[in-house]
């Protein structure tokens, strides 16, 4: 007998009209649902830049380790991070990163017991992504500027 | 746990086309989900192409019209025909909504897709068993419940303020539109109440009248239970009421820390 980890899964058989057994579909849900709407859309972001930050992190990691090593190690990652494709990856962490941010902002200000509703959600929302893109490119700007 | 894809015997074919009668000028297309338990076949889509000039204003006019003159066997609940009973609760065009409330107009692209309330077992076409979540209501225990006696001559009576906080929870209607349109509710929803179970335990929380407001967080106090609510907002976004889920929880979470004192 295979253990039931879920209890929905008990209901996930049905009755055909003779009385035999039959397995019921599930509906479909990620298939059909409108997820790309502001509720959704900003919630499936907010993880996966949450992700994103996370796992470019070991990049940080990865200069912390090289600049301890030694001169060369060193100068091998700093190689890396002028290339074009190091210039994406830090640009695209940096706009990840301030995402990540400013949603956690709009999660924070939920949690204080405000912005339930609908209009000041999708006016929070477009604030958080307008935020994050003004910030991104204001970062760079000054890097670019000190660099 | 999480699965993104749907099962082998739940993904969805293309099944008939049922053309409109010549000569219909206003013609949109319903793509409608079936499941015939009988046949034990995958679910498909079929087409309806229905003349608008001959059809009533709502998405549940259209399906009626189907069912009445184009196929009897398209199985599907509704009622009340004015958004009060909550039957005819499905997902239309990629949201969950009551199909009586649904204008046609509404959907601007070809075709009007059908589908079930998501993520449900399916019992037949448009009809989910809704057995889990009504099990779920159950267990947040939806009555007054009180330890002092009620006044011998009168109603327990409640001050207009105390009364104003119940608006917004006593309207919902237990169309489940919320609790099926949450991620988190299709993935944990063995464990996780949901946005239409939470807001009726914070009906029943919020009520002045109620004495065990205590006992009902205790009941509430648990990391799936509640906290599985990550304010994602397709609760408050989907609901054919107006009403707020999402606020409701928040309340809830509130309550919460507050109580630790």
């Amino acid at each position: 007998m295979p253990i039931i980890k879920d209890a929905r899964e008990t209901l996930m058989v049905g009755r055909r009209t003779d009385g035999t057994r039959v397995n019921r579909p599930l509906s479909p849900h990620l298939q059909v649902y409108d997820l790309m709407q502001m509720t959704s859309g900003m919630s499936v972001l907010s993880r996966n830049t949450g992700i994103a930050w996370t796992l470019g992190l070991v990049f940080l990691v990865w200069w912390l380790v090289a600049a301890a090593a030694g001169p060369e190690a060193f100068a091998r990652v700093q190689w890396f991070f002028s290339s074009f494709l190091g210039i994406l990856v830090l640009a695209g962490l940096t706009a990840v990163a301030w995402f990540h941010t400013f949603a956690g902002l709009r999660h924070l200000y939920w949690d204080f017991g405000h912005g339930y509703h609908l209009p000041e959600v999708m006016k929070t929302g477009w604030a958080a992504i307008i935020a994050s893109g003004v910030m991104t490119v204001l970062t760079w700007l000054v890097a670019l500027i000190s660099w | 746990m999480a699965t993104f894809t749907l099962p082998k015997n739940s993904t969805i074919q293309t099944g008939k086309t049922y053309k409109a009668e010549p000569g219909a000028k206003n013609v949109k297309s319903f793509k409608i989900y079936r499941w015939d338990p009988d046949t034990g076949e995958n679910p498909r889509y079929d087409t309806y192409e229905l003349d608008l000039d001959k059809c009533g204003p709502m998405v549940l006019d259209a399906l009626i019209k189907i069912k009445n003159e184009t196929d009897t066997t398209l199985t599907f609940r509704r009622s009340c025909r004015e958004g009060i009973c909550g039957s005819c609760a499905m997902n239309i065009d990629g949201m969950n909504t009551l199909a009586c409330l649904k204008p046609i107009e509404d959907v601007k692209k070809a075709d009007v897709r059908i589908t079930p309330l998501p993520h449900m077992p399916v019992v037949k076409d448009l009809v989910p068993d809704l057995s889990q979540i009504y099990a779920q209501l159950r267990s947040i225990e939806p009555w007054l419940k009180s330890d002092t006696a009620p006044p011998p001559d009168s109603e327990r009576l409640q001050s207009k303020e105390e009364r104003a906080k119940l608006d917004g929870l006593w309207e919902c209607i237990l169309c489940f539109c919320c609790s099926t349109s949450c991620p988190s509710y299709w993935w944990n929803g063995d464990r996780y109440l949901g946005p239409a179970v939470l807001l009726q335990a914070y009906r029943w929380i919020a009520d002045s009248r109620d004495e065990r407001t205590g006992e009902r967080l205790d009941n509430l106090e648990d990391p799936f239970r509640l906290y599985r609510c990550h304010t994602i907002m397709n609760c408050t976004a989907t609901c054919p009421k107006g009403l707020n889920p999402a606020q409701a929880i928040g309340n809830i979470k509130q309550m919460m820390v507050e109580r630790q004192g």
